[in-house]
């Protein structure tokens, strides 16, 4: 039995490689306003360079570990250059989904060079323990501590000590005051990522050691955690963002002391939401000011919508309900399916995120929401599929609105932070909630769709019925969107401070999107389910979010034609060509990149 | 103090009232202890030097903000620290000083959200189930949503031909590809929209030239005449001294005078305050002024 003071230990060595990660978090925040949400992907490639170095070159730890500080500060500097600064004039949401693509492409680099299976990095340490009490400290912990020592002091003596430093704290305070008195502020970026990227892949590498083990997927997690410290400490604020993360650290293993490993993550993230709702300037903000301009978060590209004439639409339509019979391909028709099944994913985050302007990196929770429901009503009490499937979408509407209602009075990114916590807390209920949800085990054997109470195996009539479901909330949403309601949304996503000077309330309109945005969701997750006949706590995961979004952004946000189009191009076209999957979500990751940059109004423009 | 100067049904209580507004930001007494009030039919001017506070006392007055200190009555209720939704809902209604047009939405869309309080037929207000009321009105449309619908689309039309053709011609274009003095129309539109019982304008002609200010002048002065309550922030003083029935005068935070346009322009502590400052606004440069010696220089 390990004792209370190993846990603690153990929570602030956690918390010590958290805050390798927050305090680049925060110092990138500080000069650039940005979530960086590549920085895991930074500690993963740290944590490889790491691996490499001591496997293959058999580098002595120093050396191991300046080859990681050089690389991933020159990974750093090209994020910096090539990720983030074009994005200069875009909406403020822009580069924050540029280094969510950008991650896509990191991470999945690396698991295409070093496959997705996990490595050991050998502990170039002795492995001599120091007996204290009841517990003991070991060799790997003091250096972790000292190496968090040392660069912390050594980060405050470059901020309060040197001219960049001071480059660095003038353009945090205020960016344009920096420039005009002469402040090359391009330079305190690139310094402020070169610096960021060399302590997460310090990060990576110690990470490696301790557990013994890295995997090219561990870097998303590791975002999810140094954005839950920055939060913690108040988004920007270095000190803060430390302190955030020897708390988190210490919260997680206490938690996972009590409870078990699989609640470590849930703590985190209710620790997130309770934050951004009770002190959302983190826990050492002084009083609550207006801020000065809007923050918007909206991705909204100013452009002119293309408007498809009716007769080609229902031409359009007319083909994809005639294809089963044309062509006698059943993977298509099945890929298409799942298209139709994406769609109305896409509808309902371009109804959230375009129309309604709070950008959601947790929808998938809305898919699994109405998968497990109607999965669980069908599989183990045994209601009729229809009315299950129906049951799934009002589950997601009602559960979805009320889990991110917290988030609606947050603005801007902290609605983003704030749906991914949520998301990530939906998926680790279903993962702890065995009584109800079967935990890690999933639910099998889902019955059937069914049509009429008869089962539904016949590819071409499954896609026949995803297809009308799909249009006819399509449609739904048109209507929705052309009467006060959209009009509504969009002045919600416009300008909510002038909103709601004209009566109204944020929470009324924002909450009816989710809704409306939440059925949807969930009547193609339960579909879903009934469709694989198995679902697990891993069928709608954050890579779906993400691709929700690329969807909405590349047809255009708000607009329900091209939530369609961007699903059969981002589903339908990789399944085509027939591209692996882990060349997909690079591919999805590159497309999300692009659009950002080239195209952010879509292919058929914002609404 | 604030015994009205000048106002006709002097026997009632005022529409707005506050009393001993403060507002501090962090040092700044952005408002430091301002009483004010506006009667019915009124039209009272704000004036006084960039950073005087008039914009803060706004945005105090229609919720934005909450007061430090002091209580604001509207209407007979208490309305200071009210949500900005509920302020609207009594009867207020705003313009910004640079300008909050909802960018992406046509200029129909923008005045008819103007309308969204007044909203009746597709916003039953029922506890509880009133917004899935609401969704579910929004997606049948009977028609008594569809009459609303139309009837307040008449009255954008309406409202949006007190502006000539400045607006009309455009109204189905994003409010993104307007000029900017078009911009600042179209936020008039969209407050009158709400029928509010006290119109707050803020710097209205703020970037307009000549010819517009005129227009607007015009404007204003239609809306006074068919009996609208305004309280008006404007720097153009030939404007404030035509349309007033009585200004407020504010610097760093504090009124330093009150009265009819006439008496308050040829007052010695105000002009010393604008001079003092040498920043009085578009409407009279710093040279101009420097010249004009017993009275705030206006141009007719
Ligand atoms: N949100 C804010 N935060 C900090 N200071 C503010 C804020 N809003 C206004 N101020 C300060 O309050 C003072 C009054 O500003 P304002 O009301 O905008 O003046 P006016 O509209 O008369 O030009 C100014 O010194 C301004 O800098
Ligand atoms: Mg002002």
């Amino acid at each position: 039995m390990t004792s209370w003071f190993d846990h603690t230990i153990n929570g602030l060595i956690i918390g010590n490689i958290y805050g390798l990660l927050a305090v680049g978090l925060a110092l990138i925040f500080g000069v650039s306003r940005l979530i960086n949400f590549a920085h895991g992907s930074v500690y993963v490639v740290g944590a490889y360079v790491g691996w490499v170095a001591v496997s293959v070159l058999h580098t002595p730890f120093p050396v191991t570990l300046a080859l990681v500080v050089i690389l991933a500060a020159l990974l750093g500097i090209a994020i910096e250059r090539f990720g983030i600064r074009p994005l200069a004039g875009a909406p403020r949401i822009a580069p924050l989904l540029a280094t969510i693509g950008l991650s896509f492409v990191l991470d999945q680099t690396v698991q295409i060079l070093f496959s997705p299976d996990p490595r050991s990095v050998p502990m170039q340490l002795p492995n001599w323990r120091l007996e204290i009490g009841g517990g003991s400290i070991g060799m790997l912990d003091l250096l972790i501590g000292g190496i968090g020592i040392t660069a912390a002091g050594a980060l405050f003596a470059f901020l309060k000590l040197t001219k960049w430093g001071w480059a660095v704290r003038a353009t945090a305070l205020d960016r344009d005051a920096a420039r005009v008195v002469g402040v090359d502020v391009d330079q305190v970026n690139r310094i402020v990522f070169a610096i960021a990227a060399a302590l997460g892949g310090v990060g990576g590498v110690l990470v490696g050691m301790y557990y013994n083990v890295i995997t090219p997927t561990m870097g998303f997690e590791a975002t999810l955690k140094g954005i839950v410290a920055e939060v913690v400490g108040g988004v920007g604020n270095v000190p803060g963002a430390i302190v955030g993360s020897l708390l988190l650290g210490i919260i997680e293993s206490y938690g996972v002391a009590l409870l078990g490993t699989s609640y470590r993550n849930l703590f985190a993230f209710l620790l997130l939401i309770a934050i951004l709702v009770l002190r959302p300037n983190g826990l050492f903000a002084s009083r609550h000011q207006l801020p000065p301009e809007p923050m918007t978060g909206t991705f909204i590209a100013p452009s002119k919508p293309i408007g498809l004439p009716v007769p080609l639409l229902a031409a359009l339509a007319a083909f994809a309900i005639a294809l089963p019979l044309l062509i006698d391909n059943g993977y298509l028709i099945q890929t298409l399916t799942n298209a139709w099944l994406y769609a109305l994913l896409g509808l309902s985050l371009t109804l959230v995120a375009g129309t309604s302007g709070q950008v959601s990196l947790g929808h998938a929770a809305l898919l699994a929401i109405g998968g497990y429901t109607s999965a669980l009503l069908a599989a183990d009490y045994g209601f009729p599929v229809w009315l299950t499937i129906i049951a799934g979408g009002l589950m997601a509407a009602g559960l979805g609105t009320l889990l991110v209602s917290p988030a609606f009075r947050l603005r801007g990114h902290y609605v983003s932070i704030a749906t991914l916590g949520i998301g990530e807390i939906v998926a680790l209920v279903i993962l702890n909630w065995e009584s109800v949800t079967h935990g890690p085990i999933g639910v099998a054997g889902i019955p059937p769709l069914e049509f009429f109470g008869r089962p539904l195996y016949d590819t071409n009539a499954i896609y026949w019925v995803a297809f009308a479901i799909m249009l006819a909330l399509a449609l739904l949403q048109v209507r929705l969107l052309s009467s006060h309601l959209g009009r509504t949304m969009r002045a919600v996503r416009d300008d909510d401070v002038a909103a709601r000077s004209f009566g109204i309330s944020l929470n009324r309109y924002k909450g009816l999107a989710f809704a409306f945005g939440g059925f949807v969701a969930g009547i193609s997750g339960a579909f879903t389910a009934h469709m694989y006949s198995f679902i697990n706590h891993e069928t709608f995961n954050t890579h779906i979010s993400v691709l929700a979004l690329t969807i909405a952004i590349l047809g255009g946000m708000g607009n329900v034609g091209g939530a369609i189009l961007g699903a059969v191009a981002l589903i339908g076209l990789p399944e085509v060509f027939r591209i692996a999957a882990e060349y997909r979500i690079l591919l999805y990751g590159i497309a999300l990149l692009l659009l950002v940059r080239f195209r952010p109004q879509g292919l058929l423009g914002t609404v | 103090m604030n015994a009205p100067v000048n106002a006709s049904p002097i026997t009632t209580a005022p529409l707005l009232e506050a009393t001993g507004l403060v507002r501090r930001f962090g040092g700044v007494t952005a408002v430091g202890g301002i009483d004010l009030s506006v009667f019915e039919g009124e039209l009272v001017s704000v004036i006084g030097p960039n950073g005087a506070g008039k914009t803060t006392a706004f945005n105090l007055i229609s919720g934005l903000d909450k007061p430090d200190a002091g209580a604001i009555r509207f209407a007979g209720a208490n309305i200071a620290g009210r949500s900005p939704e509920g302020i609207a809902a009594a009867g207020i209604a705003r313009t910004f000083q640079h300008g909050r047009v909802f960018a992406n939405l046509s200029i129909a869309d923008n005045v008819l959200i103007g309308a969204h309080g007044r909203l009746r037929a597709v916003r039953p207000d029922w506890p509880i189930i009133g917004p899935l009321a609401e969704l579910a009105l929004a997606l049948v449309r009977p028609a008594s949503v569809r009459a609303e619908e139309a009837t307040l689309r008449d009255e954008v039309s309406e409202i949006l031909s007190l502006f000539g053709d400045r607006l009309l011609p455009r109204i189905d274009q994003p409010a993104h590809s307007l000029s900017y003095a078009n911009r600042r129309r179209v936020e008039i539109a969209r407050a009158l929209a709400a029928r509010p019982r006290l119109l707050l304008l803020d710097e209205p002609t703020a970037g307009m030239n000549p010819t517009e200010t005129a227009e607007m002048l015009e404007i204003i002065a239609s809306l006074k005449a068919r009996g609208q309550t305004i309280l008006l922030i404007e720097h153009k003083l030939d404007m404030v001294m035509r349309l007033s029935d009585r200004v407020i005068v504010l610097d760093d935070g504090r009124k330093i005078a009150e009265g009819k346009p006439q008496a308050v322009r040829t007052d010695p502590a105000v002009i010393e305050a604008y001079l003092g400052h040498g920043n009085i606004g578009a409407a009279a440069p710093a040279g101009n002024a420097a010249t004009a010696a017993p009275t705030l220089p206006v141009t007719a």
